[in-house]
């Protein structure tokens, strides 16, 4: 369930957090990056007692708007709201620069890649990635082979999972290229922050993020057939209320201005698309589903979803409606293709990779299966088609039962998992009970791409772990959520 | 062999339907072992017929209705020259590369118990096309053969504990065995004219193919325990029985839908042993 990864997502460092980066006193505590300097004073100069009473409001605010997420798998499931921390978390406008470099680079791979594996396959003629990978892969969509998504854009909106371990020192840990979600709460937190700490806004130049909205549309509008109308109707399909994201979705398509549809509001006639309102059908050009491939046309894959259209698949070969993102991405964030993607870059694009990726064990590969199963209580280990922190285990904080369970499972098909190091990841000034103390981050940028250009919104969203020496920015697992601010000087 | 295929079905609802789309996967491809000599799919409603080809390659109808029916019947008229090639199929369309067909899907999950199966019942020989007549010979001798599917969704594992399914389960227990001994397999549907039968039957055929190295792809018949002959029409091939099923569809309103479907397979006289 990739819908789910924003919220469910696991990071993890060894030891303890002071021998991380942090991002607010660099390698020491005693000093200040010059970045947050008036963070820090704002930290010191208001009275406890103001900023308790701000963190009360945010969380009001939060509950007010509504935002909430849903718990999959747990006993006490129902909806949450992700802890909101005041203090922005601070990226500067070169650091920036670097990122939306790499990002950039790092989104052209993937699209390049689907183009590539769906058409020519010449990285697998090339032996960059092993051709049973691809083809044994449940990602990898028969439907597509041999075709090519509209425009040549199959990634139209990627979240793209970052960590940092060090000043200039960012990898990537997952490209999420199917339905990743989380963009409201990078929307949503800024919101409430410049209504929070307006003063703390005042005196910085923070590059804005509600320019998203107005960027996805215009990438949405971009990839319209091209038959389309020049004013395309684009509608946002969701699983439903009971997907752990619809909150998003309602609010996504409010922003854009543009129906939020479930399965059965729609209808496909003659190869062709269609709205059910109350004037009667209404022709549909693109459509932004939040629903994976498995479930959008119970013609051609999942025969029992209730949440597709039938006939989807037959209008979007036939061109006559684009889906955003295209079908079958799913094999491009696989996680034993992403151990490739540095190669990929190479391949694609002639230039080095511009983020490190996380050395990667393939567990298929018998050299790596036996190197991990000697360091399991080193090493993070995941499953290839998994997202959002199912089905993984986190070595250094497992116990030995967990471990043995994991060792069985990998025996058993070795080529479902990676396996991962555990990075020292950044940390970030965070409220906590007993004042400001650092807390791990990781960020999740959100790149669009459309036949036009990319658009990436500065920043993103932070999500950190809040307790003590955690692993996890999971929000069932205390994980909250920072507003991210890119400096413009 | 000169064979003669009419096939009808027949759709009743309680309540007219507002709409329906359906994807059939009814009409051959051509083959050295197979020509098309008529194929024609039919409907009696005001329907649309959009012929395309799906992943496999298997040339498919997209059938679009809207208006008030109560009643569909499709008929599906066919004739074939067929000749029979030793099971092995030359000359057909293929779209994907051999390695697609080694994928577990959720029909062919082949589970402990059918995997060690594979392997015992194989294990005296290494040459793969002797491994997979052997395969066939068991499951033939194995698993008995039903007029009813083994029950609802099943897969290969369920249905060989049961020790028993329809056409389909068998096609998938071969497919499933095949992969889990390291050869790419797959479903095929189509129609197989009986001269042991009475000629009407109610239900299409279905059967499995194997990719044999030097040979490429291979039919194999656990129902029969042979390789297709010259009384095989070949229609579709998939992965397992969802991919290259006949009909699958969706529809708005109707009620409860009465289904009544009736095939004849002809072998044309003078022509048998060809």
């Amino acid at each position: 369930m990739s819908t789910v990864s924003a919220v469910r997502k696991v990071c993890w460092t060894i030891g303890d957090a002071m021998n991380s980066f942090d991002e607010m006193h660099g390698q020491g505590p005693q000093s200040v990056r010059g970045l947050y300097d008036k963070v820090k004073s704002w930290l010191d100069q208001t009275p406890s007692e103001t900023m308790a009473a701000r963190r009360a409001q945010a969380e009001l605010f939060f509950r007010r708007i509504g935002i909430t997420f849903a718990v999959y798998g747990e006993a006490e499931a129902g909806e949450r709201l992700i802890p909101f921390d005041l203090i922005p978390r601070i990226i500067s406008r070169s650091e920036w620069n670097l990122l939306e470099r790499g990002l950039k680079q790092r989104v052209a791979t993937l699209n390049a890649f689907l183009s590539d594996i769906y058409g020519q396959q010449s990285c697998l003629k090339a032996g960059i990635v092993p051709a049973d990978l691809i083809y044994t892969n449940p990602q990898y969509r028969l439907e597509m082979v041999g075709r090519q998504a509209p425009h040549g854009v199959w990634v139209h909106i990627a979240g793209v999972d970052i960590v940092r371990t060090g000043e200039r020192d960012f990898y990537v840990l997952e490209d999420n290229a199917r339905t990743p979600s989380g963009v409201s709460y990078m929307l949503e937190n800024r919101e409430v922050m410049m209504r929070l700490a307006p003063e703390l806004f005042a005196n910085h130049h923070v590059a804005p993020v509600e320019t998203y909205t107005d960027a996805l549309l215009a990438t949405l509008r971009s990839v319209a057939p091209r038959g389309a109308e020049a004013d395309p109707t684009i509608v946002l399909l969701t699983p439903g209320r009971y997907n752990s994201a619809f909150y998003e979705h309602t609010f996504l398509a409010d922003k854009l201005g543009i129906e939020l549809v479930e399965g059965s509001d729609l209808f496909v006639r003659d190869d062709k698309v269609y709205m059910r309102t109350t004037v009667g059908p209404q022709r549909v050009d693109v459509i932004y589903r939040r629903l994976d491939d498995e479930f959008i046309d119970p013609l051609v894959f999942n025969p029992s979803s209730m949440l597709g259209v039938a006939g989807l698949m037959s209008a979007y070969l036939a061109g006559n409606v684009t889906l955003a993102n295209a079908v079958g991405t799913g094999i491009s964030d696989d996680k034993a293709v992403y151990s490739y993607m540095p190669d990929l870059v190479r391949f694609y694009t002639g230039d080095e990779p511009i983020l490190q990726n996380v050395p990667t064990w393939r567990c298929r590969e018998p050299e790596a299966l036996s190197y991990v199963l000697d360091h399991l209580d080193e090493l993070v280990v995941k499953e290839v088609g998994g997202s959002g922190g199912y089905g993984m285990l986190i070595g250094p904080t497992s116990s030995k039962d967990e471990i043995e369970m994991f060792r069985a499972k990998l025996r058993h098909a070795p080529d479902q998992f990676i396996a991962q190091p555990t990075l020292a990841l950044s940390t970030c000034p965070t409220f906590v009970d007993q004042g400001v103390a650092p807390r791990h981050v990781d960020l999740r940028p959100f790149v669009l791409t459309g036949s036009d250009e990319v658009r990436i919104t500065p920043g993103g969203l932070s999500r950190v772990a809040l307790r003590e020496g955690s692993l996890v920015v999971n929000s069932s697992q205390g994980g909250g959520t920072k507003d991210t601010w890119v400096l413009e000087a | 062999m000169r064979i003669h295929i009419h096939q009808s079905t027949q759709y009743a609802y309680d309540e007219p339907i507002r709409a329906a789309v359906q994807i059939l996967r009814t009409t051959p491809r051509p083959n050295d072992g197979q020509h098309i000599s008529l194929w024609r799919v039919e409907t009696d409603a005001d329907a649309r017929l959009k012929p395309g080809e799906d992943a496999f390659g298997n040339i498919t109808h997209a059938l679009y209705i809207d208006g008030a029916i109560q009643r569909l019947r499709l008929t599906v008229v066919g004739e074939v020259e067929t000749s029979d090639t030793g099971g092995v199929l030359r000359g057909g369309l293929e779209r994907l590369p051999v390695q697609v067909f080694l994928r577990e899907t959720p029909l062919t999950l082949a589970g402990v118990d059918l995997r060690s199966y594979a392997t015992d019942v194989t294990g005296g020989r290494h040459d793969r096309l002797d491994r997979l007549h052997d395969l066939l010979a068991a499951i033939h001798r194995d698993i008995a053969v039903s007029e009813e599917p083994a029950g609802q969704d099943t897969n290969a594992a369920k249905a060989f504990s049961q020790g028993q399914g329809c056409v389909q389960d068998l096609a998938h227990i071969f497919i499933s065995a095949a992969r889990h001994i390291g050869a790419p397999a797959r479903f095929v549907s189509g129609h197989l004219f009986r001269h042991d039968e009475e000629v009407a039957h109610n239900a299409a055929h279905a059967w499995a193919e194997a990719h044999v190295e030097g040979l490429g792809w291979v039919g194999f018949d656990p129902v029969t325990g042979a390789c297709p002959t010259d009384a095989y029409v070949r229609v579709a091939s998939a992965l397992d029985y969802l991919g290259a099923a006949p009909v699958r569809g969706a529809r708005f309103g109707g009620g409860k839908e009465h289904l009544d479907v009736s095939l004849s397979v002809a072998a044309e006289p003078g022509w048998r042993g060809q």
